[in-house]
């Protein structure tokens, strides 16, 4: 089953937990305190936080279904997961050529330009089977839901 | 999309197995799973990606690092794979393709042959047996990594400053070897970039110890007994050197119809549906000829276009239906360390029909340019730093009215919030889900 992440900007009050949660929930540990006070490499988050004069908002990879990135990628590393409808990539096969970042239109892939890699794309917590943002949002700003748009919760 | 009622157990039959002929695989699967598919490559490897070929040389990928689909896809699409099989004739009237692994029938056919390097007319070039190369296969890398391990090669001159020529430059830098680039035009990639940002890559080219010679070309070459000696430039300069390496460009490689009634102009030509003059011939990729962004007729050599032509063929052919809709010339190349996306017109001819933004850090070698027509960027670059790029590429294909928010372009604000609220909220919801 596809699901999708929605996004309600009108909601959205600015407190940047959906970055804590994700940066945590994508660690060694998985333990807030360790990843970010511990000595463990602390990853990127997968959510992109914007923010202008009073407006903010959070955006993640929308998972398209017809994706610019997959389809760009020149070494197979960006793939969609035929099950679930996931874009997913592969660190090991990704050599930093930039397509994906070159091509989508959210521009919500993060790059990590010394180590040409994808430093980190949002993959749905596919680990947890659910996304940690939208566990963590404290006034449903990121909300999550099924392929008719119904609410799901965990 | 539906299956096409009729046609039972299709057969196809594609030519090549590079992005276009695997994309072209995927297409037909998404519809057809039992349909009979035969592919054809005359090359040996069951696929590597073509752009790769650069990182081989250099050393940072392996050959087994570089395909692009892994081998198992072929058994799970259910392919019948002809390796090392060149496609020699195809008779329209029978449906057969004629390769040297036999004759084939077919329903439907996709030629997804790519192109061919130019090779130019230069006194000597037919008498030059050992030291002159071309870079768009990995047999080439190949070949040119083998002569280096055989050889001792001093001095090594590549012919064209485009992207091809400097991503094979880039392969011999801080190995100890003389480099020269040579290039026709008044600047290094002179169809993706503007002076400014070629001057960037040009100077980081030679403090890595590569000469640059423009507005020039080789005009002779001489060899002794079939080994490359010497070359003599339009300017009556002479060089000696071991190794030529020639990349001026790339041509579509439509020898398969030559002589049929498929037509062509410069590439094969094919409607949005990627089908050519013949319902039952479909072509895609560096060999096709399109209608692209804003109707413009003609044949862009980059990946993304063949996957994507490549896919939406595969669909048509097995009876679905889908249309191309075009797209517009872009790139994302790291030179030397210094990551580039470039999109659309960068260097409009007629400056003062267009608007053009600025941002430039010299020491950081941070560029960003946006050139806009009418309220809308029809084209921009980005060097150096290229977070966020696609967001501009979101805006050309989508012809985004951008007036109200053109001070934000090259601001530090750039993002998605900056955006038109309601192209935001389109491209935010995604497919059929409101926000
Ligand atoms: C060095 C280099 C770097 C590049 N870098 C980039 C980049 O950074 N970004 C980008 O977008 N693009 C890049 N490109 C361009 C990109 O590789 C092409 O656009 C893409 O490979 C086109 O795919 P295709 O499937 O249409 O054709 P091709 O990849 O050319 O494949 C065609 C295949 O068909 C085979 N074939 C042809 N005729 C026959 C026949 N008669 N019988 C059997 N087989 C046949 C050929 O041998 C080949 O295997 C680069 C190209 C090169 C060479």
């Amino acid at each position: 089953m596809v699901k999708k992440i929605l996004i309600r900007e009108e909601y959205c009050i600015g407190c940047r937990l959906c970055e804590v949660f994700c940066i945590t929930e994508h660690s060694k540990t998985k333990d807030i305190i360790k990843t970010f006070k511990g000595n463990e490499p602390r990853p990127v988050s997968g959510i992109y936080f914007e923010e202008v004069g009073y407006i903010s908002f959070a955006i993640q990879c929308r998972h398209c279904q017809d994706p610019p990135c997959v389809e760009s990628c020149l070494t197979g590393a960006m793939y969609k997961n035929r099950k679930t409808g996931a874009i997913l990539y592969n660190k090991e096969k990704c050599v930093g050529c930039w397509m994906c970042v070159m091509v989508c239109p959210l521009g919500v892939i993060k790059v990590d330009l010394k180590n040409k890699k994808v430093a980190s794309k949002c993959d749905l917590c596919i680990e947890s089977g659910f996304p940690a943002c939208v566990k963590n949002c404290p006034n449903e700003a990121i909300i999550l839901v099924d392929e008719k748009g119904e609410r799901i919760e965990e | 999309m539906k299956k096409e009622k009729g046609l039972k157990n299709r057969k196809y039959v594609i030519v090549g197995n590079s992005i276009a002929g695997v994309s072209c695989i995927e297409g037909i699967r998404e519809i057809d799973s039992d349909g009979e598919i035969y592919v054809f490559s005359d090359e040996e490897y069951f696929n590597y990606s073509r752009p790769l070929i650069s990182y081989y040389l250099e050393g940072r990928l392996k050959e087994n690092q570089l395909n692009f689909k892994e081998i198992d896809f072929y058994k799970k699409n259910r392919i019948n794979l002809f390796l090392k099989t060149k496609c020699e004739k195809i008779d329209l009237d029978r449906k057969i393709l004629y390769t040297t692994s036999g004759n084939f029938e077919f329903n439907y056919i996709f030629l997804g042959t790519g192109g061919k390097p130019i090779l130019p007319k230069i006194e000597g070039i037919e008498n030059t047996e050992k030291g002159t190369f071309t870079f768009t296969k990995l047999n080439d890398a190949k070949k040119l990594k083998k002569y280096f391990e055989e050889k001792e090669i001093k001095k090594v001159v590549i012919l064209g400053g485009g992207l091809i020529g400097l991503k094979c430059a880039e392969g011999f830098l801080g190995k100890g070897i003389s480099l020269t680039v040579i290039e026709l035009s008044d600047k290094i990639l002179p169809n993706t970039f503007d002076s400014l940002a070629s001057e960037i890559i040009e100077n980081k080219l030679k403090e890595n110890n590569c000469e640059i010679i423009k507005e020039n070309t080789i005009e002779k070459i001489i060899s002794k007994n079939g080994i490359l000696k010497e070359i003599v430039l339009k300017d009556g300069k002479k060089i000696s050197l071991d190794v030529l390496v020639i990349a001026i460009g790339v041509f579509p490689n439509t020898d398969l119809i030559e002589g049929t009634k498929v037509e062509k102009n410069k590439g094969i030509i094919v409607d949005e549906y990627m089908r050519t003059n013949f319902p039952f011939v479909f072509a895609g990729g560096d060999v096709a000829e399109t209608y692209e962004f804003e109707g413009i007729k003609t044949v862009i050599p980059i990946w993304p276009r063949a996957s994507k032509q490549g896919k939406i063929a595969g669909i048509n052919m097995a009876g679905g239906d889908k249309k191309y809709e075009g797209m517009f010339i872009m790139n994302s190349v790291d030179f030397i360390g210094i990551s580039t996306i470039s999109f659309g017109i960068t260097n409009p001819k007629n400056e003062k029909d267009y608007e053009i933004l600025k941002k430039v850090d010299y020491e950081k070698r941070i560029y960003r340019k946006i050139v806009i027509k009418e309220n809308r960027i029809v084209g921009a670059i980005f060097l150096g730093d290229i977070e966020r790029a696609g967001i501009i590429c979101g805006l050309i294909r989508n012809k985004v009215d951008i007036h109200l928010i053109k001070k934000f372009l090259i601001d530090d604000k750039f993002g998605l919030l900056i955006l038109p609220e309601s192209y935001r909220k389109h491209i935010v919801k995604g497919e059929g889900i409101e926000v």
